[in-house]
């Protein structure tokens, strides 16, 4: 019997299996945040209000633009950049960055007065940056997401591939039988929203194609990479400061004239290049809830005197379309339906991924004793599956405990977070799973209530009232999960009715 | 085959050779074929230079996985290495050819 022709007589079935299972593995816990942190994204701009509940007042995308750019003349004059995203009826804030002859800030501006807004936080951006640069420095957070994403795209192909009854396994669930059970549920969550799951991997590759995918760019433009990008926004101009002092003229014009070029579009985005130069420059970017297609155009204006400069709105197919894969990718033009059919998507893709890590150890433990490596890896399971949720609750709950004017907030939020989610992986790691699981679960449900109560709970604001739903909503959920497995452990073990063992 | 007999065929020396030259085809090997077509394509695509690069940037995406799962059906480990390998060659002859590297 010779090893090397054994994957050939198991079959193609098998051989994906395998491959499904072993790529799976290798970037599972990247995946697992990754995919957590995209569906927590799709709210990011009502994560944004819930967690700066002062923000009342509303103000169209325009006049919140003329605000902050109000506080910026007076503020940040010698800045070499303002990058302002407008409010859109979602998010109530400018979300800004911008120097002061430092490094650049973010900043949430009050859409009346201009100010940063008094709760410093990065809201919902903390886990939209996550979701793509792992809190690893550029170009290391974002290579290994793409690294992640790949394997993603390998493991959902093998994974369709090494299905017998794709079509049978959307119905079948057998609860509480061990390892069919979680193959059951993986196979439903993975398999029932496979076309969202196919998208989103794609797409999401596609978003940091420049950096994952750089070859082609660079058989085409060589090294003057800037040419191409002055062809990607053909409305944008970059020029250099002109050294000589200068001030804005009234921003309100260009804001409607770009409207007029954009064929009656919303402002999106507002950039200004060196505010307080002779040479200023301010570009405006269509608003990306206008259309599925991801900045679709831009014009800009001579900073001094308000001229029109060059405006483009995107018509080229082979650019629509790409626009069109990077649109589907961000979300943003996603009406309110839609919008929850992402997150559900991106829950079942979570979900997916941590039934599949589950059953990795579950098929395993079925057949031998655990080898040492995968007894850490049950263990780092119950670590990283409860404690980056842990993580992301702790940070909402820093948000309303930690004191306001606090230097360094933001930063501080952060740091709450990723050291609660590293204690929770090395808690994970010395308690034995079956006191792991219900012990952290529980822990989990307990914060959410928490946050929920911190809301504070008795806030009719629709978009608190919501959140706090849904984080009494999840305790619910996992104080009925954590029930379910201290009942499971307590009783007395029922005879075993399994079946033979048949491989997946 | 049965099951032991089964469970020795997938731990022996031959069978972990086996799986490490797939591994590097269908990773490294795959990747290498994507990125030289996608090359190739930004150049032989008859529209825009932009246009060109971007349709051949988002192609590259479909080749890379569907090389990975080949390595693995391949009808042995060196069939898959060298067919990654001779198609790499092919195609960077091709970009070499239309242009050189950069």
């Amino acid at each position: 019997m010779s090893g090397a022709s054994a994957m050939v007589r198991d079959g193609v079935r098998q051989a994906m299996a395998w491959l499904h299972g072993w790529t799976g593995l290798l970037l599972g816990y990247v995946l697992f945040v990754m995919c957590l942190a995209g569906t927590l994204s799709v709210f990011k701009p009502e994560i944004g209000r819930w967690m700066r509940p002062e923000v009342t007042a509303q103000a169209d995308s325009k006049s919140a633009i003329v605000a902050a750019t109000g506080w910026l003349s007076k503020n940040a004059p010698g800045s070499t950049g303002w990058y302002l995203t407008a409010p859109d009826g979602r998010a109530n804030t400018v979300e800004a960055s911008y120097d002061q002859g430092t490094d650049y800030l973010y900043r949430a501006l009050d859409p009346v007065t201009g100010a940063p807004v008094v709760r410093e936080t990065l809201g919902g951006e903390f886990f939209y940056r996550l979701h793509f640069e792992l809190e690893i420095p550029y170009p290391w957070g974002r290579l290994l997401a793409s690294l992640a994403a790949m394997v993603m795209l390998v493991a959902l192909v093998t994974g369709i591939i090494a299905h017998k009854r794709i079509f049978k396994d959307f119905f079948t669930f057998r609860p509480a039988k061990g390892q069919r059970s979680w193959l059951d549920g993986h196979n439903a969550t993975g398999v029932l929203a496979m076309p969202f799951h196919l998208m989103i991997t794609f797409t999401g590759l596609l978003t940091l194609a420049s950096l994952n995918m750089p070859w082609p760019i660079s058989a085409g433009y060589g090294d003057k990479v800037m040419e191409m990008y002055e062809a990607l926004a053909p409305g944008a101009v970059t020029r250099p400061a002109a050294g000589k002092p200068a001030s804005l003229a009234p921003i309100a014009p260009m804001l409607t004239a770009a409207e007029h070029e954009f064929g009656g579009g919303h402002v999106g985005r507002v950039y200004v290049f060196n505010p307080g130069d002779a040479a200023s420059v301010v570009t405006v970017y269509q608003s990306d809830a206008d259309t599925v297609g991801y900045m679709r155009g831009q014009a800009s204006f001579d900073g001094g005197t308000g001229r029109l400069l060059k405006s483009w709105v995107e018509r080229r197919p082979a650019m629509r379309t790409y626009q069109v894969i990077y649109g589907l990718h961000m979300a943003r033009f996603a009406p309110m339906g839609t919008r929850w059919l992402y997150v559900l998507g991106g829950a079942m893709l979570t979900l997916a991924i941590s039934t599949g890590m589950v059953l990795w150890i579950a098929k395993r433990r079925e057949r031998q004793p655990l080898s040492i490596g995968n007894r850490i890896l049950e263990r780092l399971n119950v670590g990283v599956i409860t404690g980056v949720p842990l993580g992301a609750v702790a940070y909402f709950i820093a948000n309303r405990l930690l004191p306001i004017g606090m230097a360094g907030r933001p930063e501080a939020e952060v740091s709450v977070a990723l050291w609660t989610a590293a204690v929770a992986v090395l808690a994970g790691l010395v308690l034995r799973p079956a006191i792991g699981w219900p012990l952290m679960m529980g822990l989990l449900a307990v914060a959410c209530v928490l946050a929920a109560v911190l809301g504070p709970v008795w806030s009719t604001e629709p978009v608190l009232l919501v959140g706090n739903l849904l984080f009494l909503a999840m305790a619910g959920a996992l104080a009925l999960i954590v029930r379910r497995q201290m009942r499971r452990r307590n009783a007395p073990t029922p005879a075993r009715r399994r079946m033979r063992e048949q491989p997946a | 085959m049965s099951k032991a007999a089964a469970l020795r065929a997938r731990s022996g020396w031959r069978y972990r050779g086996n799986v490490a030259l797939r591994t590097l085809a269908g990773t490294v090997g795959a990747y290498a074929v994507a990125a030289l077509a996608a090359m190739l394509l930004a150049r032989a695509l008859p529209m825009g230079r932009l246009e060109a690069v971007t349709v051949a940037t988002m192609l590259s995406y479909l080749f890379a996985p569907a090389v990975s799962v080949w390595a693995f059906l391949a009808r042995g480990p060196w069939v898959a290495l060298g067919g990654v390998v001779a198609l790499s060659g092919l195609l960077a002859g091709l970009v070499w050819i239309s242009g050189g590297f950069a």
